[in-house]
């Protein structure tokens, strides 16, 4: 019989929290800031069907980092979570505190559970609110700690240089052309400091839009609706760059979500590729 | 009832099982409590009392469907409610308005509507229109069992199919027994009265303004003959509730709109009592 090496506790966690930062660090990084009219979410995703980023209930958005099956099966339970709330109680009933708060509990649970493995995933939970003021960010990271951001967040595997980044250049008011150009340039920085470029096919960009007369006013932004505010003229860009609905019949989605169907249990895009 | 005041405050496990898209699939997992099907009424001794929601109309037309329904409540011989709204959207591209029970009625669109969105949620995409009816069909027998002591609910589902681009009808029965209608439809105390109505003045390519009309007249002509079915209230401003879906989706009338349709309807009739008259032959 073997006697098993003693292990101090703070070793058994330092060994946790670094498997789960090596598996957050090695999918790609997304950004979610605030804006004028409200919180856009931009990543780099090539599938068009796995999504980052996703409606949770009205106001209420999810973006994700890291190992797919285990950020999804998250997701479907806020989304659950969500819903049963807002039936039992009221639609106003259901806030991203309360969802932020339930996510870091399980989070925190998994983490320091010894049975399980930890989460290799790192969230972000966004509500827009009525105004600007009214804006709600919340880091969720992968030992069930949760971080409210104000202005801009970055998660995933460079998020601290994206971080800093955007902490510098970004401000209050911006139009949803120049978050979305600024999102996309601390995207392009690499870890070395080299610039590379990310296609439009390759961004995955969804807003939370507090003008959007729906209640439900999560959107993602496609095809060449994308592209127009890519292009667009950082100063000149306001009048246009509002997600008007007309334009969901051009960028080819349905009112509220992608028209895709996202294949569960499938391996994220990114896993595995190392930037 | 509420996940986080569970002991870990962990989400439980029901919440992370994957596989169901189904709303009420989770709910019957997690909590059947709260299941409307799942209650069950104590034998009883008569009907019970309490408030019916009468008459609904719906009309397709090349490119949409319309559905209509009229404002009164009523609890045995008493007006129960003037200005009930019984004509709910689903979700972007279908409506349902429902006739029988008014308290499990509005419970059911709730949960009807709620179980569209979760699946939209959940798989990206949205259920076909079929799907959706399907969905529909399941909930109202879910319910036979206080349909059978008289609380009965029975809807009229109205969508616009994307796939094959036109307006669709459907109609139940308290089995939740499904049907396709085309042209037009009615459920509801005064749906006799108003299918008459629409049988003589519904043709396939009426436009969409006419359509409006069209089920406004259905709905005069019901409250006409059902003292159950409220007709256009003037003095209070109470008018039938008009829906719209076409592929540009879901649209209520606004007050002035369907106020202006009931209106003109109300003049003419003062000159002619029962309404447009069809050819004899």
């Amino acid at each position: 019989m073997s006697t098993p090496f003693y292990v101090s506790p703070q070793q058994a966690m330092a060994d946790r929290a670094e498997y789960a930062r090596k598996g957050i660090a090695r999918g790609r990084s997304l950004v979610v800031l605030q804006y004028a009219d409200g919180i856009v979410f931009v990543g780099e995703n090539p599938s068009r069907a796995l999504h980052k980023f996703s409606e949770i209930y009205d106001r209420i958005g999810f973006a994700a980092a890291g190992k797919y099956n285990e950020y999804e099966n998250l997701r479907i339970g806020g989304v659950r979570y969500a819903d049963l709330r807002g039936y039992t109680y009221d639609r106003d009933d259901v806030t991203a505190r309360g969802l932020a708060n339930v996510y870091a509990q399980t989070l925190g649970t998994i983490f320091s559970s010894a049975a399980e493995k930890p989460y290799e995933v790192e969230l972000v939970v966004a509500e827009v609110g009525a105004g600007p003021e009214g804006d709600q960010i919340y880091r969720l990271p992968h030992d069930g700690s949760i971080v409210d951001e104000h202005g801009s967040v970055a998660v995933g595997g460079n998020a601290e240089q994206i971080s800093s980044f955007l902490d510098q250049r970004h401000r209050d008011g911006m139009s949803l052309a120049e978050a979305l150009k600024l999102a996309v340039q601390a995207l392009s920085r690499e870890a070395n400091g080299n610039e590379r470029e990310i296609p439009a096919e390759r961004l995955e960009v969804a807003v939370l839009d507090r003008t959007r007369p729906q209640q439900r006013k999560f959107k993602r932004i496609v095809g060449r609706q994308l592209t127009r505010l890519l292009d667009a003229d950082g100063a000149g860009a306001t009048p246009t760059d509002a997600p008007s609905d007309a334009e969901d019949a051009d960028g080819g989605s349905t009112p509220a979500a992608g028209t895709d169907t996202p294949a569960k249990g499938a391996d994220a895009p990114d896993e595995g590729t190392k930037e | 009832m509420e996940a986080n005041t569970r002991s870990t405050g962990r989400l439980p496990a029901a919440f992370l099982t994957p596989g169901s898209s189904s709303f009420m699939d989770f709910l019957s997992d997690h909590s059947p409590e709260i299941l409307p099907g799942n209650r069950s009424l104590p034998p009883l001794q008569g009907a019970v009392e309490a408030p019916h929601g009468t008459t609904i109309v719906a009309a397709s037309f090349p490119g949409g469907v319309v559905l209509a329904g009229d404002r009164r409540a009523t609890m045995g011989n008493m007006i129960a409610q003037r200005d009930i709204e019984k004509v709910f959207p689903a979700d972007e591209y279908s409506a349902v308005g429902i006739a029988g029970t008014a308290g499990l009625a509005v419970e059911m669109v709730k949960l009807f509507q709620l179980e569209l969105e979760h699946f939209e949620k959940v798989e990206g995409a949205t259920l076909s229109l079929e799907g959706k009816a399907n969905r529909l069909s399941t909930m109202i027998r879910s319910n036979l069992a206080m349909a059978m002591q008289g609380l009965a609910v029975v809807p009229l589902f109205a969508g616009f199919d994307v796939d094959r681009e036109k307006g669709r009808i459907f109609s139940y029965d308290v089995t939740g027994g499904r049907s396709e209608e085309h042209g037009y439809a009615a459920t509801g105390s005064g749906s006799v009265f108003a299918r008459g109505s629409m049988k003589k003045l519904y043709r396939a390519d009426l436009t969409e303004e006419q359509t409006l009309t069209l089920v406004v007249q259905a709905l005069y002509d019901a409250a006409d003959d059902d003292s159950a079915t409220g007709g256009p209230d003037v003095a209070r401003r109470i008018y039938p509730i008009v829906t719209v879906i076409t592929d540009e989706g879901f649209r209520r009338l606004n007050d002035t709109e369907s106020s202006e349709i009931a209106r003109a309807i109300l003049e003419r009739r003062l000159e002619q009592p029962d309404g447009p008259r069809a050819a004899l032959l």
